[in-house]
């Protein structure tokens, strides 16, 4: 294709061109595509952390620019074309959604390298990443058993995909297992960032006598609701939001991109960077258990970073059977660990959650 | 002292320098703004108006430019007719998600299957979609007299429901592994809106946006109908009088844009976008009111006002990519561009009056 060419050899002749050194060493250029703005206070500000982090960590090896609020579909692509032709040698792209565009212009592209966060459709140039967030969902869980009165724990759910699906499955089990009677209240918020509506739905499940909301939606304004309310309790999602800390936010989740970004960005420089598919957890830091504070009981706070430290050394897995599905069928046998397949493509809950996912 | 005097007739000269008087108040109040956050305001406004028209990868940037402005013109033009006749569609946005589920539905409906018929059912089946759901307020005005603009408003929210629902369920690729979207059109060559030079950005959706800028033109300056839409705005009384029936308007009007705004969908869904998504929508329904109004609800106007919106989109992503400008302070800036727009409209039917206020 002309088109292809054109673009190719324009992308080299700049980054030929562009930011090289009197000594003939060039400065690496990142680029970082965000589906939401950088304030969110959740994903994306987290993803920026991560940036920040490249730029401190390589000091004047490396340049690295963002576009923020970029929406899905052509004008993800118009933006990592932009950035390609702008000289970028590495591009993160880092929504779902991105993942077709991503393949679409890497193919164009092949001198820049590209990363892409939670897809599954990999290239020559095309690498993906994803954290194990179900990890840190498992601890939450436990503290949520322990710390509910009412026996009832809300959960603010985006979408039902199988990342999402996965987290109410691990907080589920480690909630039933500390307090066999308790019981999920499920909303769909059909949203990953738009708190209105998350504060709507925070609101709903208290009503409903839900005394602990975990959220699976990027904003704080559920945690803003349980304030609100008063003795609810809530746990930051993908970043601290230690402003709600002690109370109502106990802990959190916390996505850690930066060692991720900083190798990987190392990788190029050094040229050592190769396709690859990373899903780590806590043991590789990319998930991060924010502070316990002190309104978690001591014993309750000593148990969850037991178990921590059991997830990040490998001894312990969340999905450890015996474990059943919901609809009485078993999944695994007693002792036996979940496969990556199965989870990274999880679209059933376990025994003992009530609903249906939607359809 | 000064103060407002209504002009015995609107002028026309303000009518035409309104939109040039915006730009450059724009470009004034922008270059301040940018100032203000430590960037330079003259690099600022040449990257965002001047690098994708003639800068150094313009080549690129320009077929962008048709990809982006088409569905807001086509969107456009179908919204003016209905806003010169005093008739608010203002959920095009909704239109435009159902266009595409219907366009993409009766696509997918045929994988795998290779028939050149299909392309052109598909376009049947979005304009179908975007008048099917305007039609629910056009028919609920009619018959009971609910109020439009709520109504089709509402009405974007239920078709982004529908939007998810499709996503993660019917239209949901087998092959995804769980994942919610639709399978890729771009890799489904009948159904494919595939461009008709390769990196031309030429697309079937720019050419049909194309059509309905010459079918508005010609309908309001020649034909019975474009008489009655622009006497039903200016005059409801004496469209009455001179045999215009308003309920047979509000269905032709609301249906007409609702058609486009699907065609828009369709032709987004089957080509530039690919897939079905759960955030497929990007805002184009509600754009394409300022694009309309920007371009002074006249078809050129609409042209010219969509490609200039198109490249406040793709110049704002360039200047926050190179200069660091953040996305907030670009979206500010085409904010203003309406507001000034709207403010200075003032002058088309007031002028200013000096000196001492006359006893009445």
């Amino acid at each position: 294709m002309k088109i292809k060419t054109l673009l190719a050899s324009a992308a080299v002749a700049l980054g030929l061109a562009a930011g090289a050194y009197a000594d003939g060493h060039e400065k690496t250029k990142v680029g970082f595509v965000f589906v939401g703005p950088i304030g969110d206070g959740g994903w994306t500000y987290e993803h920026n952390k991560g940036r920040l982090a490249v730029e401190e960590a390589l000091g004047d090896a490396v340049e690295t620019v963002y576009v923020e609020n970029v929406a899905e579909g052509p004008d993800s692509e118009r933006v990592m074309t932009q950035m390609a032709l702008d000289g970028a040698d590495l591009i993160f792209t880092t929504s779902f959604g991105y993942m077709d565009p991503t393949i679409n212009i890497a193919a164009k592209f092949p001198d820049v390298k590209f990363e892409h966060a939670t897809g599954y459709k990999r290239s020559d140039n095309v690498s993906t990443y994803s954290a194990r967030f179900y990890e840190g969902r498992a601890i939450q869980g436990h503290i949520a058993g322990k710390m509910t009165k009412s026996n009832i724990i809300g959960y603010i759910a985006s979408y039902p995909i199988p990342e999402v699906i996965r987290g109410i499955n691990a907080a589920y089990i480690h909630a039933a297992k500390v307090n066999p009677d308790v019981e999920f209240k499920i909303i769909w918020a059909y949203t990953w960032f738009d708190p209105a509506k998350e504060a709507d739905a925070a609101r709903a499940l208290i009503e409903q006598g839900a005394d602990v909301v975990l959220q699976h939606t990027d904003s704080t304004a559920p945690q803003a609701a349980a304030q609100e309310a008063g003795n609810v309790v809530t746990f930051g999602q993908a970043s601290d939001m230690g402003q709600y800390a002690p109370f109502p936010r106990v802990s959190s989740i916390i996505d850690d991109w930066a060692p991720y970004y900083i190798a990987r960005t190392q990788a190029v420089i050094d040229g050592t960077w190769e396709s690859t598919d990373t899903w780590d957890g806590i043991g590789a830091g990319m998930v991060a258990i924010g502070e316990i504070s002190d309104a978690v009981p001591a014993d309750v706070k000593e148990e969850a970073l037991a178990m921590k430290a059991a997830i990040a050394d490998g001894s312990y897995h969340p999905f450890t059977g015996p474990l059943k599905k919901q609809d009485g069928s078993d999944w695994l046998a007693d002792g036996e660990v979940a496969d990556d397949g199965t989870l990274a493509g999880m679209n059933f809950y376990v025994e003992g959650l009530t609903g249906e996912i939607p359809q | 002292m000064i103060r407002l005097e209504k002009r015995p007739q609107p002028s026309r000269f303000f009518a035409y320098v309104t939109p040039l008087l915006a730009v450059l108040a724009t470009f004034l109040f922008g270059g301040l703004l940018f100032a203000a956050l430590g960037k330079d305001p003259v690099q600022s406004i040449m990257t965002i108006f001047w690098e994708p028209l003639f800068g150094e990868f313009a080549f690129y940037y320009r077929p962008q430019l048709l990809i982006k402005g088409a569905p807001l013109v086509l969107i456009a033009i179908g919204l003016s007719l209905g806003f010169k006749a005093g008739i608010w569609n203002i959920g095009a946005e909704g239109q435009y998600i159902m266009g595409a589920l219907f366009g993409a539905g009766m696509g997918l409906a045929f994988y795998p299957t290779e028939s050149v018929l299909i392309f052109p059912a598909m376009v049947l089946a979005g304009a179908f979609g975007g008048w099917a759901w305007a039609m629910i307020p056009a028919l609920l005005k009619v018959k009971f007299g609910t109020n439009e603009i709520l109504v089709s408003l509402m009405l974007v929210y239920v078709a982004e429901q529908f939007l998810a629902s499709m996503s993660l369920g019917l239209l949901k690729n087998p092959e995804g592994f769980g994942f919610p979207g639709s399978r890729n059109l771009q890799q489904y060559a009948s159904a494919h809106n595939a461009e008709i030079i390769a990196g031309s950005g030429m697309h079937w959706g720019v050419v049909a946006a194309l059509i309905a800028v010459i079918f508005a033109y010609v309908l309001l300056a020649r034909h019975r109908l474009g008489f009655a839409v622009r006497v039903t705005g200016e005059a409801p009384r004496a469209a009455r009088f001179s045999g215009v029936n308003p309920s047979r308007l509000l269905l032709f009007c609301l249906g007409t844009s609702g058609m486009l705004a699907g065609l828009a969908g369709l032709f987004e869904v089957s080509g530039p976008a690919g897939q079905v998504s759960i955030d497929f929508n990007v805002g184009y329904g509600f754009t394409a009111i300022i694009v309309a109004f920007l371009g002074r609800l006249h078809p050129i106007g609409i042209v010219l006002a969509g490609l200039l919106m198109a490249l406040t989109y793709i110049g704002g992503d360039i200047a926050q990519s190179q200069l660091g400008l953040p996305a907030a302070a670009i979206q500010v800036f085409q904010g203003m561009l309406l507001f000034f727009l709207l403010a200075l409209d003032l002058f088309t039917n007031y002028r200013l009056q000096f000196g001492r206020t006359e006893a009445a």
